[in-house]
């Protein structure tokens, strides 16, 4: 019915999936661009995993669709399984084996020769630093070693598309930064990602748009950037050289907060190009002279907390 | 749809998996094993003297009841190694790379009969093991080569059976402690059959049931060609039991394998 930009690699419309009567998603529409990182960000319980399963294939939707570079979840899902890898939150090694023997499957499972599968696995090991540990079996190996196996078997079949599943929940911040970086590469690389997270600083850092999801709606959906200026908190501050100034300015700014101690003035503001010129307009209008101007843009947090707290009333969309 | 090379490699693939799963956990391939060892013993040096007396043959109880009891044990291996397979399936189900290679391209049914022909070997190995220890305390064939390769082939058949049934069962568990009790259905029934007693001792309705339930007909079966008793129409009743049990355990475990499972 419609065609697909190919440069699209995960598109989902109106997706829609419940357990009995607790509805988990409820219509969800999203994009993301072939080559970048999509993140999922959302306290437990929104269904942030849900929403990865349904577009890896492990389970179907009540209503909607999804497509993964073109191929339809739920028409074509060896398709789907051909160009994706997924790593989820719990980890999906055999303990039984040992890591190469992990990747050894995954080799064979893709049907790599086994030439060409040897020197992948190979590659993989040095990559994710397991050549030490590559003859232990799992069962010994810390929960960094565990998740980075996991993330090379996922790369062992050259997926395009990735979903990560909170890919470092439970890693110390050593093992977070070295997953970050990981992510980072393959990005550079040209795979797309999808993951979920419940770290801002993740999304932050890595994500070139952000989902914000609550309670299987998704509430706010835009680059970091334009979800920070979603947050309240963010202002103008004026500063004055003198107290009359200030008098002047907080008279015409009625509702503004001022601070008689350090002669400021913070202006709401949504940090917009078009809302720094009306203030400075009315601040020229009115012949006040203003010492400084700052721009006080709301951390990725306090966004966050405004979109899942319990102001459900108002659903922010940008797109 | 699935190319046929492709079912075969991947089943391949799976099957290994479950051989070096086996041989890194050893215990349960041991017990699996070992029980009918325990049973066949019990049976014989406890039971056997007045079980044996019971049967109605002439003198010599004991040895006469080795001779009947073996395919009651056979079919005890077979059972005891479905739970074994029940168990590790259960386990798998709950490990991450299950959902792994449901997200893979690869032929979806490999995942199950890595495990039935998993579970066919060990099945294969456990009744090795009972046969020698059979024939350390005395136990005889009277048959000829063609009866014993028949004999096996029945074997391989409710293996193949059970197995399938067992692997539907683990998937069927909530939890791997379900997963070890449900086989034990199958344990009842092997003691409601021709097995240990002849049906005929037992009372009507119950004679009935031993009589007509799918281990009889089996046992029956192996009786005759082990030990030249008449087979009948039993040899026929058997494999078709056969092939009903693994059809129906293959349908069973592809629906819970294909279902949506719950997050």
């Amino acid at each position: 019915m419609t065609t697909l930009d190919p440069r699209v690699a995960i598109r989902a419309t109106g997706l829609r999936k419940s357990y009995g009567k607790h509805l988990v998603l409820d219509g969800i529409d999203l994009e993301v661009a072939e080559g970048t990182v999509f993140a999922l960000l959302g306290p437990n319980g929104a269904g942030k995993t849900t929403m990865v399963r349904i577009l890896s294939t492990l389970i179907p939707a009540d209503g909607g669709e999804a497509h993964i570079a073109g191929h339809d979840v739920a028409r074509e899902p060896d398709a789907v399984r051909a160009v994706i890898g997924v790593t989820g939150q719990f980890s999906a090694v055999d303990a039984l084996f040992t890591g190469e023997e992990n990747l050894q499957l995954m080799a064979d499972l893709r049907h790599l020769d086994k030439p060409v599968g040897r020197q992948r696995i190979g590659e993989l090991l040095q990559r994710f630093d397991l050549v030490e540990a590559a003859n232990r079996p799992v069962a010994t190996y810390s929960g960094g070693m565990r998740r980075r196996l996991d993330l090379a078997m996922t790369l062992v079949g050259d997926p395009r598309v990735i979903f990560l599943d909170e890919p470092t929940a439970g890693l110390d911040p050593r093992s977070r930064r070295a997953m970050w970086q990981t992510i980072q590469e393959l990005v550079a690389g040209g795979v797309t990602i999808f993951l979920t997270t419940q770290y801002l600083e993740e999304a932050d850092r890595l994500a070139h748009r952000i989902g914000v999801l609550d309670r299987g709606v998704l509430v706010a959906e835009g680059t970091p950037d334009e979800l920070k200026r979603l947050a309240p908190g963010g202002h103008i501050q004026l500063s004055f050289g003198d107290a009359a100034g200030l008098e002047r300015a907080a008279r015409t700014f009625q509702g503004a907060a001022r601070d008689d101690e350090s002669l400021t003035l913070q202006v709401p503001s949504d940090g917009s190009v078009n809302s720094l010129r009306a203030i400075l307009d009315r601040l020229e209008s009115g012949s006040i002279a203003v010492g400084a101007i700052s721009l006080q843009t709301p951390e990725l947090d306090d966004a966050f907390l405004s979109l899942t707290g319990d102001a459900h009333e108002e659903k922010v969309a940008i797109s | 749809m699935t190319a046929y090379p492709l079912v075969v490699a991947d089943s391949a693939t799976m099957l290994r998996r479950n051989l070096r799963r086996m041989r890194r956990y050893p215990s349960l391939t041991l017990f699996v094993a070992g029980l009918p060892v325990v049973l066949l013993l019990l049976f014989v040096y406890v039971f056997g003297g007045t079980l044996g007396a019971g049967l109605g043959q002439v003198a010599e109880g004991r040895a006469a009841y080795v001779a009947y009891v073996i395919p009651g044990i056979l079919l005890m291996t077979v059972v005891g190694a479905a739970q074994g397979t029940a168990i590790s399936v259960a386990m798998d189900m709950h490990e991450g790379i299950i959902a792994r290679f449901r997200t893979m391209d690869i032929a979806r049914v490999s995942v199950l009969t890595g495990h039935v022909l998993g579970s066919v070997i060990q099945t294969g190995l456990a009744i090795a093991i009972v046969i020698v220890v059979a024939v350390l305390i005395g136990f005889r064939s009277t048959t000829g080569l063609t009866d014993w390769v028949a004999a096996m082939g029945l074997l391989a058949l409710i293996a193949l059976a059970i197995s399938w049934l067992s692997v539907a069962l683990g998937m069927a568990a909530n939890s791997v402690e379900t997963a070890s009790n449900t086989p034990m259905v199958l344990i009842l029934l092997l003691f409601l059959s021709s097995g240990f007693v002849p049906t005929d001792s037992m009372p009507g309705p119950l004679a009935w049931f031993a009589r007509y339930q799918p281990f009889t007909s089996v046992i029956e079966t192996l009786r005759g060609l082990l030990l030249g008793t008449p087979i009948g129409t039993d040899g026929l009743v058997a494999v078709a039991w056969c092939v009903g049990i693994s059809v129906a355990g293959y349908l069973w475990a592809r629906r819970l394998y294909d279902r949506e499972r719950a997050a």
